[in-house]
């Protein structure tokens, strides 16, 4: 008994267990304090499709040996310009959705490309360089917001006629087009089936990838360099196609976001939004040397439903909003934590 | 008491956690003789100046057994400060120098002459000031003697490496009380002009009664400037000679022979071809430290071959330029065909694969299972273990072939452990070499390139894996390039054995042939010409 207990905590590692159980005391306070707890459940499983697929982006780059991807801001941009395009021409509904994936999928893939190789050039650094990279593109593309040469009157400043405005809604028939596909309510969750759908799409794609010759040979590649060369892989081939990999699904993750979210948010916002997502998986039990599709599902479980519980609990017993700051202390108190560890715990 | 001597080393022995490095060494250097220690990689030379220079390391790993003697009295050496103020100069392998500091300033570091300021009256010589101008002319004395003639003012960034050496040494011969200095491989990173200027920089050290204690595996040196040679191995004195009795090849034949007690390996029914299978011509490899010169070799199908050689003469940069892991030059014809250089996939597409020697850095993923690690390179290269996912045009790992593939190399090769999916670094060495193995087995390889198999496996491992890759030469009809720096096991396991010198091959001797023409190869004369 006491064994399987040892294994149990074992298995999962002690971070996820005390996160696991501070959510479970969160829940029971709230429905001491006659908190709406299914509406709680409901908002964290919309957190979680929405997330989700940002998070599992760390994936490849870390098993690629590129480190957690500090600069998933690139792929981000990549999302945003694909929403921008689809409502420029008002698309409307799923061929909007899946016209929105489809070019952040190849702008994320070609922008990952030359991201990987200047990764290539700065071995050891990534994460540090990626933080800047993704800085800066961030920073110049609010250049780009004012000058691009979208036309619609929705997305423009209304005075001057020119230049994105700071946030866009996306119109009805694409916003929350995944969120209510198949809904369904259950002893009153609601269950938002094509969000998570979504997600769970994400996910087979990478654990099918990481099962395939190239997968393994890029797990491989990052593991051991010199292994994987004595095998005849190329290294710095399968780092890039991590990156490309990373930032192709950021970009999609952030269209899958936006349309949950209900708006396109530019300019500075999209510049700490790497953030959360590498605190996600490392939450997950993920370090800068190994990540599993596992730790990136259990990571937005357990990250994005700490941050919904969490508001509406402390609000209640405290006056204030403090879900930002909660938000910051918690992902930035985890990339710490993790990246002072070298190997990741738990499964 | 005999004051004859600078040292007297008198028998000393070292063990480290129950290996012994050092038994009962003895050797003793007078004033103004340059005494020089030989012996292979291994063989407790740098153990001994650790212990002469009271190296922490010695002292944490439980100290040493013998007594050293300086001047005719008995010494305890408990740092590398009592070592400096008994008149021990030490020069060594890596400098220990500031790079960002003068050329005086370095020499004279933390010995600075001082002058009294009236800080220093309240504070303690601590605050005194430096006498530049003392500093600099002891530094010029100094350089003079072994004749540099740069600035000492001069910073030491971006100084030759072969300036830094002397630097060293013009630091440890201003030392004043300076009786004994050591060298160890001093020569190693110098150029050949460089180092014949040490050698008579040395020379001039030791006429002015300073001794000098000089370690080297570059024989040549030794028998230039040596007045007495000490030959250790396997941390035993094998003779002490003057030089003047003694010749290279009989030194070398001691670093490296052993006591050779084995049967014949003639066998009958083994059909070596005499068609080649690999001609490797004019092979240049730039892996650092094992550097290929233009190396010619024929390899006939169904021989092993052994390739040996002191370390750093190119024997593990021929197995590492053949699969293409460091950039290399020539021409392979492998099985009349010819293998583009410098691509290991075409190198393990045409069939040869190898054992590394960094079996922990390349041959293995340590924190992957044993089932991993001997399934996943072969998936790679030959695209076995695959199965397609129902009717899509994807394939994935066929994780239950691997699994019984892994229990077959198991218990096949005896491996040591409590299931196939046990990570690799828990295991003991002689269990990792069996996965490696394994590896390679199940690459199925048609050439099979060993380096180093026993480099830091326990005897009983040792025999099984070379038994292992017997049997698969003489069951499977693979042909083996083995390389080792222990020339007893290429001659146990060997039909022929190449011996490299300073890149090149420098003759091809039968197993059976006289220690004495292994030595002549060794240091690089002789032997029966390359094909």
């Amino acid at each position: 008994m006491i064994d399987s207990f040892k294994q149990l905590i074992n298995k999962i590692g002690l971070p996820r267990l005390t996160i696991i159980l501070f959510l479970v005391a969160l829940l029971i306070i709230a429905s001491v304090n006659r908190l709406p707890t299914s509406m709680l459940l409901s908002n964290s499983l919309v957190r979680i499709g929405m997330n989700g697929v940002m998070v599992l982006a760390m994936v490849p780059s870390v098993q690629s040996g590129a480190g957690l991807n500090f600069g998933l801001s690139i792929g981000i941009i990549a999302g945003l310009i694909g929403m921008l395009v689809v409502m420029e021409f008002e698309l409307m509904g799923f061929l909007g959705l899946i016209t929105a994936l489809l070019i952040a999928c190849v702008l994320g893939a070609a922008a990952g490309y030359l991201y990987g190789l200047i990764l290539n050039k700065v071995r050891g650094q990534e994460m540090m360089i990626g933080t800047y990279a993704g800085f800066s593109i961030v920073s110049g593309m609010c250049m780009f917001w004012l000058l691009a040469p979208f036309k619609n009157p929705e997305m423009i400043w209304v005075v001057g006629g020119k230049g994105l405005r700071m946030t866009l809604a996306v119109n009805d028939s694409l916003a929350k087009i995944l969120d209510n596909l198949w809904k369904f309510k259950i002893l009153g969750v609601e269950i938002p089936v094509g969000l998570l759908l979504a997600f769970a799409l994400a996910c087979l794609f990478l654990e099918v990838f990481f099962r395939s010759r190239l997968g393994v040979s890029m797990k491989i590649a990052g593991a051991n360099p010199a292994f994987a060369t004595s095998c005849g892989v190329n290294v710095d081939k399968m780092r890039v196609l991590g990156t490309v990999l990373s930032t192709a699904l950021g970009a999609m993750g952030m269209v899958i976001y936006c349309q949950s979210f209900g708006y396109v948010q530019l300019y500075m916002a999209p510049l700490m939004m790497s953030f959360p997502a590498v605190a996600a998986v490392l939450i997950g039990g993920a370090s800068a040397r190994k990540a599993t599709v596992w730790n990136a599902v259990l990571g937005t479980a357990l990250f994005q439903t700490l941050l919904t519980i969490s508001l509406p609990v402390t609000r209640s017993m405290i006056q204030g909003d403090i879900s930002e700051v909660a938000k910051t202390i918690i992902s930035n108190t985890m990339i710490l934590y993790a990246l002072t560890r070298k190997e990741g715990d738990g499964e | 008491m005999d004051n004859n001597w600078v040292l007297q080393v008198k028998n000393v022995s070292k063990e480290y956690g129950g290996n012994s490095v050092l038994r009962d060494v003895s050797l003793s250097v007078k004033p103004g003789e340059i005494h020089a220690l030989v012996g292979e990689n291994g063989a407790g030379k740098s153990t001994l100046m650790n212990i002469l220079f009271g190296m922490p390391v010695i002292h944490e790993t439980g100290g040493f057994t013998g007594e050293v003697w300086l001047k005719g009295k008995k010494a305890e050496i408990e740092s590398p400060k009592k070592a400096m103020e008994a008149g021990i100069g030490m020069v060594h392998q890596e400098f220990m120098l500031l790079p960002g500091f003068s050329v005086a300033e370095n020499v004279k570091l933390n010995r600075e002459p001082t002058k009294p300021n009236w800080f220093s009256g309240v504070s303690g010589n601590k605050l005194e000031t430096l006498d530049l101008q003392k500093m600099g002319s002891d530094t010029r004395r100094a350089l003079d003697k072994i004749e540099m003639d740069i600035d000492e003012w001069l910073p030491l960034v971006g100084m030759p490496v072969g300036y830094r050496q002397f630097i060293e040494i013009a630091r440890e011969i201003d030392k004043a009380d300076l009786s004994l200095l050591v060298l160890d491989e001093p020569t190693a990173v110098l150029t050949e002009t460089e180092a014949s200027r040490l050698l008579s920089v040395l020379k001039k050290l030791a006429e002015s009664g300073i001794g000098v204690l000089f370690i080297s595996h570059r024989l040549e040196e030794v028998c230039e400037i040596a007045d007495t040679v000490t030959v250790l191995r396997d941390g035993e004195v094998i003779a002490t000679m003057p030089k003047t009795e003694t010749k290279l090849e009989a030194i070398a034949e001691m670093m490296v022979g052993r006591k050779i007690s084995r049967s014949k390996t003639a066998e009958s029914g083994r059909a070596i071809d005499e068609g080649n299978i690999l001609e490797i011509r004019d092979l240049y490899v730039d892996m650092p430290g094992e550097y290929v010169n233009g190396a010619n070799l024929t390899v006939r199908r169904g021989e092993i071959l052994g390739i040996g050689g002191l370390a750093g003469h190119g024997k593990l940069g021929i197995a590492n330029g053949i699969m293409g892991l460091y950039p290399s030059s020539g021409t392979l014809i492998f099985d009349g065909g010819e293998i583009p250089l410098n691509n290991a996939q075409a190198s393990l597409e045409a069939g040869l694969v190898s054992l590394s020697e960094d079996r922990r850095g390349v041959g293995l993923l340590l924190d992957e299972s044993i089932e991993d690690n001997i399934a996943l390179a072969s998936m790679i290269s030959r695209k076995k273990f695959l199965k397609r996912v129902g009717p899509l045009p994807v394939s994935v790992l066929d994780r239950k072939a691997i699994r019984e593939h892994a229990n077959k190399m198991i218990s096949l090769l005896e491996i040591k452990c409590t299931g196939p999916e046990q990570s690799v670094r828990r295991l003991s060495g002689g269990n990792q070499q069996k996965v490696c193995v394994a590896k390679a087995i199940t690459m199925e390889p048609r050439l099979l390139l060993v380096s180093e198999p026993t480099r830091g496996i326990d005897v009983g491992a040792k025999e099984r894996v070379l038994s292992m890759i017997k049997s698969l030469n003489r069951e499977n009809g693979i042909t083996v390039v083995m390389i080792s720096s222990e020339l007893q096991e290429l001659r146990s396991m060997c039909d022929r054995i190449a011996i490299m010198y300073k890149g090149r091959i420098c003759g091809i001797l039968d197993p059976d042939a006289p220690d004495a023409e292994f030595g002549f190869c060794m240091a690089g004369k002789g032997g029966i010409p390359s094909d």
